[in-house]
């Protein structure tokens, strides 16, 4: 879709929009948003999200969900706290971690790609699984005595910006996943594999393999936040990112990736998580209560659902009109 | 063949990456070092002038746990009143689930961002809040806890709804008498990582240690989150698991009113005994059905007004939080701090047939 007027109309660029009209607005409306301390709190807050959007959008996009991420996340925290206890040392617990979290999603891919179930059931059976064996783990306890210089790191910002230490790793881990996602021909086989799987594998496409590979970079990215998290907020429990996997489907939803997989692209799902979290920030510094603030989120969400399907109607409307010859525009990639 | 030896080779180089990390690792940060390098309370600054005036026009934010539960909810009016008579204003904002650490932080950070003079907050976790309470004190907020605490160096003062070890005790004790020393007993907590409740559970496992419970035994600590529907459903799993089971003690007000709810409908009503902290208005009819004998509950009203005047007396420069400290709370009378800043309500009432009447809340 090389016309102009079809790109901005896309839902992605319609987010990323609506995410400069809100920073203005706020901007210039609400007092104590702009300041540098406000700036890095938002951040800082939306950043767990942000992680696992990373890999999700590219799991979404090859026509799956990991709804296990949170208790991933969550596990990751608890065996954190319990190594911590046992008098490990963090330069050992982190890569443990990592790699714990590497076979969580190593486990979700195997039940997926080798029996063939759907990844919705899978991984609502392993986010009881995990948080389970989290609560095993680490019981009722809640291990907050981490070293100062890694929960600076997790919490604290550069010098006096608005920009958390954290997040120039985040950028990097962003900057990896669009170049995969956008500029590999593996990234541009996952648009084939979440719109039509067969013809992805007639095409030569190894449709299982990277399934495979996405569940466990979901699982490695769950369980990276979860030692973030655990240091950001210098509390690791077992309920830590307790609910956390709607919020990230919710934020890549909103961000334009299409929930039946085949669309979407990383620019959207970024936009989308930090219109929610500026959103919630915003809310909360207008002293709007969190009930009303979750139905504003839930409209959102199903804004975020039809929006891109009805911008999809005009676009393709649009396209028919013009060359009423031509096949419908190309499933795959919008880059 | 060519293909399945490269992965192998991959397979090796990740493993001995991963050793190597870990060898490596073996010098790094423990808890020990942590530990060793000290970080303990950081004393609070400058000096308390305890005949400055009350200051009038502050704000105070109150941060409950969770806004929609009716503990709180009169807790936090009792702030409400107490500053509306000391000329300051009220708000509160909070999360709308008690186990939503993320989002109490960021409540913290929102009011910071407020500029509030004070703030009083009811901690879901003792370690999580405590970046963001330290920014806000470094801001210049007072910080005040509430129901349950952070750790010492994160707030100015705390402000206890009795000593724990009261309150674990005497749940012991009410219920004791009630089954006559004897049989099987059961705790039904809310969540499982609650700082206050665990404290208290504490001090009830160790009430039990005393030769006169012999015959008594805690057969299982169960947790129902704080919500109607998982404690009464636990309180159904602990009579089809143990039988025999002669008492509960829930020392949760949203726990024992389910418990409450689900005895008085089974024909478990007036065999097993249940007693611990509620509130007059919820446990009324069990009392007088002949569910619930006794239990017993500090007033949350007083609660939040004490957190209220703590606020207003550490804004007002009376106290900085060091022990021993004294101040006027109005009508409620002087308090001394304690260790570590901890300001105690007092002892818990019991509460049963002869009195109940007597309280609104």
């Amino acid at each position: 879709m090389p016309d102009p007027l079809s790109r901005a109309i896309r839902w992605d660029t319609v987010v990323g929009a609506l995410l400069l009209v809100l920073l203005l607005l706020s901007f210039s409306f609400v007092d104590g948003f702009g300041n540098a301390l406000n700036l890095s709190f938002l951040i800082g807050n939306t950043l767990p999200i942000a992680m696992i959007a990373l890999p999700m959008t590219l799991l979404v996009v090859a026509g799956e969900i990991d709804l296990s991420v949170a208790s991933t996340a969550g596990l990751s925290g608890a065996v954190l706290g319990r190594l911590w206890n046992e008098g490990m040392a963090i330069e050992t617990i982190i890569p443990l971690c990592l790699l714990l979290g590497v076979v969580c999603g190593l486990v979700n891919g195997l039940l997926v790609t080798r029996l063939g179930l759907p990844s919705l059931a899978v991984t609502i059976g392993t986010l009881a699984a995990y948080r389970g064996i989290a609560q095993i783990v680490l019981g009722a306890d809640a291990v907050t005595d981490f070293p100062a210089q890694y929960l600076d790191f997790a919490a604290g910002r550069i010098g006096n910006t608005f920009l958390p230490r954290a997040f120039v790793p985040y950028l990097v881990l962003l900057a990896i996943a669009v170049l995969v996602l956008h500029a590999t021909p593996f990234g541009r086989s996952l648009f084939a594999v979440g719109a039509g799987e067969e013809a992805a594998r007639f095409a030569g496409i190894r449709v299982k393999r990277a399934r495979l590979l996405l569940f466990t970079a979901t699982g490695f990215m769950a369980a990276l936040t979860g030692v973030f998290w655990a240091l950001h907020y210098a509390s690791a429990r077992y309920d830590n990112a307790t609910g956390l996997e709607l919020s990230v489907v919710a934020a890549v939803l909103l961000g334009g990736v299409d929930f039946d997989g085949g669309r979407g692209t990383l620019g959207g799902a970024v936009a989308g998580v930090f219109l929610l979290g500026a959103l919630g920030n915003v809310m909360s510094l207008l002293s709007v209560s969190a009930q009303s603030q979750i139905v504003v989120t839930g409209v959102l969400l199903v804004v975020s659902v039809l929006g891109p399907r009805v911008a999809r109607r005009i676009s393709v409307a649009r396209a028919g009109r013009r060359a009423a010859s031509t096949p419908a525009p190309s499933l795959a990639s919008p880059s | 063949m060519r293909k399945s030896s490269l992965r192998r080779a991959c397979a090796a180089v990740a493993a001995v990456a991963s050793l190597s990390l870990a060898a490596t690792a073996c010098g790094g940060t423990t808890k020990n070092d942590v530990e060793e390098s000290g970080g303990g309370a950081t004393a609070p600054t400058g000096r308390a002038d305890p005949h400055a005036p009350l200051k009038k026009g502050l704000t105070v934010g109150f941060l409950p746990k969770q806004v929609n539960n009716p503990y709180f909810t009169s807790a936090d009016k009792g702030g409400q009143k107490a500053l509306t008579e000391l000329g300051s204003a009220y708000k509160e904002v909070g999360p709308n689930s008690a186990t939503d650490t993320s989002g109490q932080v960021s409540y913290v950070n929102t009011l910071t961002q407020q500029q509030v003079d004070a703030m009083a907050v009811s901690a879901q976790d003792p370690g999580a809040l405590c970046t963001a309470l330290k920014q806000a004190m470094s801001n210049g907020i007072k910080v005040v806890t509430y129901d349950s605490d952070t750790k010492p160096e994160c707030r100015n003062a705390f402000v206890s709804q009795a000593g724990a070890e009261d309150l674990g005790r005497t749940e012991v004790q009410l219920l004791a008498e009630q089954i006559g020393y004897k049989g099987e007993i059961a705790i039904l907590s809310a969540a499982q990582t609650a700082t206050n409740q665990n404290t208290w559970i504490g001090y009830m496992k160790d009430e039990l240690k005393d030769p006169k419970y012999k015959n008594v035994k805690l057969v299982k600590v169960a947790y129902g989150n704080d919500d109607a529907q998982q404690s009464f459903q636990q309180t159904q799993g602990l009579l089809q698991q143990y039988p025999d089971l002669k008492g509960i003690i829930a020392p949760t007000t949203v726990g024992i009113k389910a418990a409450a709810q689900y005895l008085s409908g089974s024909r478990y009503k007036g065999k097993v005994k249940l007693t611990g902290l509620g509130t007059p208005n919820d446990m009324r009819r069990y009392i007088k059905n002949g569910t619930v004998d006794a239990f017993e509950l500090w007033d949350p009203a007083r609660l939040g007004e004490l957190a209220a005047r703590t606020a207003v007396a550490l804004a007002s420069g009376q106290i900085t939080g060091k022990a021993g400290e004294t101040f006027e709370a109005g009508a409620m009378g002087t308090f001394t701090l304690g260790e570590d800043g901890v300001i105690s309500l007092g002892k818990p009432t019991v509460f049963d047939a002869g009195n109940i009447d007597r309280f609104d809340f």
